[in-house]
């Protein structure tokens, strides 16, 4: 099944098979493809889906490989819009505002990530949450800066000279950073700083004695994953053309969880494949709205209460996400008449120790 | 700042060491010296501190009083993850592994104090990073060969037994290249035959690596076999020290254990009742 590595550096391929590569090469030919063929409404909600995508991996490394949690994602996605905008409005080359607003982001990331280094849990949840709050309220009461409620309308920029106005070109931009930060994800994976956030989700207590600073490695874990999280706020600028406070709340935090809980934490696929998901759900409830009984189309707090729900159940059900629904899928059918049902069994593990906690 | 009469003639030192939780005195007054190259057994029965004195050396509690040298350096106030950088590596009673990682990443992590690549040129990857990668991947490929942990190189340490896992868990020590080596109860939960073999790996890592071992264990035979000098505790002081038969033939060790009087044990006698 598996090949035999004969060298050390084949445990360092960013794809093991070969084969791999080549579907990911055609995946990303079809996706550069799309708006020469596709309608402009669904480059618009596949931009949309790169968009919350670049936020999953964000949150992905935060809270699916270092196991923080973080319900106030959509503040650094809304510092990296505003950032960006600001910036744009105030005439600096998009070229320069887009890595500044992730740097922006990060310097958040990391000014959140201090204060709140000896917290997990629930604990850092609701700091995090609080953290959002604030963010939401400067964001309203600084009116000087965003435009307060009247909201704050996001320049054209350009990029080598052309103007970007069609979505074709939010397009392309978000699948580039898309792709750009998926690598740098792979990159902290196979990196020393990618084992050592790994190590602090698994055992804290173990981590620091094989000489992880937990502080430092948290607030870099914070940093990076809030840095990515608002370059996706750059480019969500730029998709929504009209910045408003109101944008950045708990909703879209919790939408974040969602694309890493479903998904499926500690796999970047898996990111992708809830962004996918939480993206496209709104449409999907659009879609069938009219065709529900009992008037449940016509509720308001259709779309919170159905995340909501999803949420739970894939927690209960499915606690790898989609990502370990489809392992277990391909699991299926490479053994089919041969499968044991036991494979595909939820496994529960009783041997953790909460002694040093 | 001297802290105690004695001269810190051990390579590791513990000087007046005490350990207090609010009015709970775990650990009170322990001193004791270890020399390089030998096997340090500690002993006693639950709740003696055994376990509180390893939280102390590994720096995950600060002593309430006392000291600790290493190597002619004083690390009573170090930063706990600056431990593994002097040369002290753990294993832990209850098994701290990363769960949900491969064995060879497991192995890898114990190679972090060694890794000095600037967390910037990990985002890109630079050739210097993948040169350090290699070399840690040959280090930990040392340790997988010397414990015979091949065929599990790339298993989830979820997926492995027990038994495996502790020895694992000895290898992710061994691969921080230690010089001092703390073992938390390396045979618990272990089978006779998994707790012989573990007498062996603990005689060979003294023996051919020359790294020195201060162990906590329950089972006196595993301790006997292994122990240059054995350390009784019971209730957070020092009951008796010495080798393995002159502890165990300790007329108050064997009242701590067992409470009254009792002639003394030969072999294997006052193991504590699981």
């Amino acid at each position: 099944m598996s090949q035999l590595k004969t060298d050390y550096a084949q445990d360092l391929v960013l794809a093991r098979k070969p084969s791999s590569l080549a579907w990911y090469g055609l995946l990303l030919a079809i996706l550069l493809l799309i708006p020469h063929t596709l309608s402009e409404f669904y480059v618009g909600e596949m931009s949309f889906v790169f968009i919350y995508a670049i936020a999953g991996v964000g949150l992905m490394l935060l809270t699916g490989y270092t196991g923080l949690v973080s319900l106030g994602h959509a503040a650094f996605l809304g510092i990296g819009a505003y950032a960006n905008a600001i910036l744009l409005a105030k005439g600096v080359p998009f070229a320069l505002s887009l890595p500044a607003a992730g740097l922006i982001a990060a310097f958040a990331g990391v000014v959140i990530g201090i204060p709140t280094l000896r917290m997990s849990g629930l604990y850092l949840a609701i700091a995090t949450l609080a953290f959002g709050s604030i963010v939401g309220l400067v964001a309203e009461k600084w009116d000087s800066l965003t435009g307060g409620f009247d909201g704050f309308p996001v320049p054209h920029p350009s990029v080598l000279g052309l103007v970007i106005t069609a979505p074709t070109g939010v397009y392309y931009l978000a699948l580039g950073v898309l792709v750009l930060v998926v690598l740098v994800a792979m990159n902290i994976l196979r990196s020393p700083l990618g084992r050592a956030m790994v190590a602090i989700r698994d055992s804290e207590i173990s981590a620091q004695s094989m000489g992880i600073n937990l502080a430092l490695y948290k607030t870099v874990a914070f940093a990076i994953s809030a840095g990515i999280t608002g370059l996706a706020g750059a480019l969500f600028a730029l998709y929504v053309r009209h910045l408003a406070p109101d944008s950045f709340g708990v909703l879209l935090s919790i939408q974040l969880v969602t694309i890493v809980f479903i998904g499926g934490l500690g796999s970047l696929q898996g990111a992708i494949f809830g962004a996918i998901f939480v993206a496209q759900l709104p449409q999907v409830i659009a879609i069938v709205r009219d065709d529900l009984p009992f008037g449940i189309g016509r509720m308001p707090g259709l779309e919170p209460s159905l995340f909501g729900l999803i949420l739970v159940l894939v927690i209960m059900f499915e606690p790898a996400g989609i990502h370990g629904r489809w392992l277990k899928l391909k699991r299926w059918c490479r053994e089919f008449p041969l499968h044991r049902r036991a494979a595909f069994r939820r496994q529960k593990t009783y041997a953790k120790t909460d002694r040093l906690r | 700042m001297s802290s105690g009469a004695e001269p810190m003639n051990g390579y590791f030192s513990a000087r007046d060491l005490a350990m207090h939780f609010g009015g709970i005195r775990a650990v009170e007054g322990v001193s004791f010296d270890v020399r390089q190259g030998e096997v340090f057994s500690i002993i006693g029965p639950n709740g003696a501190g055994k376990t509180t004195i390893f939280n102390m050396i590994s720096r995950i509690y600060t002593p309430s009083a006392g000291s600790l040298h290493f190597a002619g350096q004083d690390i009573t106030s170090i930063a706990p993850h600056r431990i593994a950088g002097l040369g002290i590596a753990r294993t832990f009673q209850n098994i701290e592994l990363f769960a949900n990682a491969s064995l060879l990443q497991n192995l890898l992590i114990g190679r972090h104090c060694h890794s000095t690549v600037p967390i910037l040129s990990q985002l890109v990857f630079l050739p210097s990073v993948r040169r350090a990668e290699v070399a840690h991947r040959r280090r930990a490929e040392e340790v997988i060969e010397f414990l015979g942990l091949q065929r599990y190189r790339d298993q989830l340490i979820a997926n492995l037994p027990y038994g495996v896992r502790k020895v694992v868990e000895l290898a992710r020590a061994l691969c921080t290249e230690p010089k001092l080596l703390l073992l938390d109860e390396p045979s618990s939960g272990l089978n006779v035959e998994e707790t012989e073999e573990m007498a062996f790996w603990i005689d060979d890592i003294k023996k051919d690596l020359g790294i020195t071992i201060i162990m906590v264990e329950h089972d006196m035979k595993l301790v006997t076999a292994v122990s240059d000098r054995v350390m009784a505790l019971n209730q957070g002081s020092i009951l008796a020290m010495g080798t393995s038969a002159e502890v165990q033939s300790d007329p108050e060790v064997i009242r701590a254990y067992i409470g009254g009087e009792v002639a003394p044990a030969t072999g294997a006698a006052p193991g504590d009742v699981r």
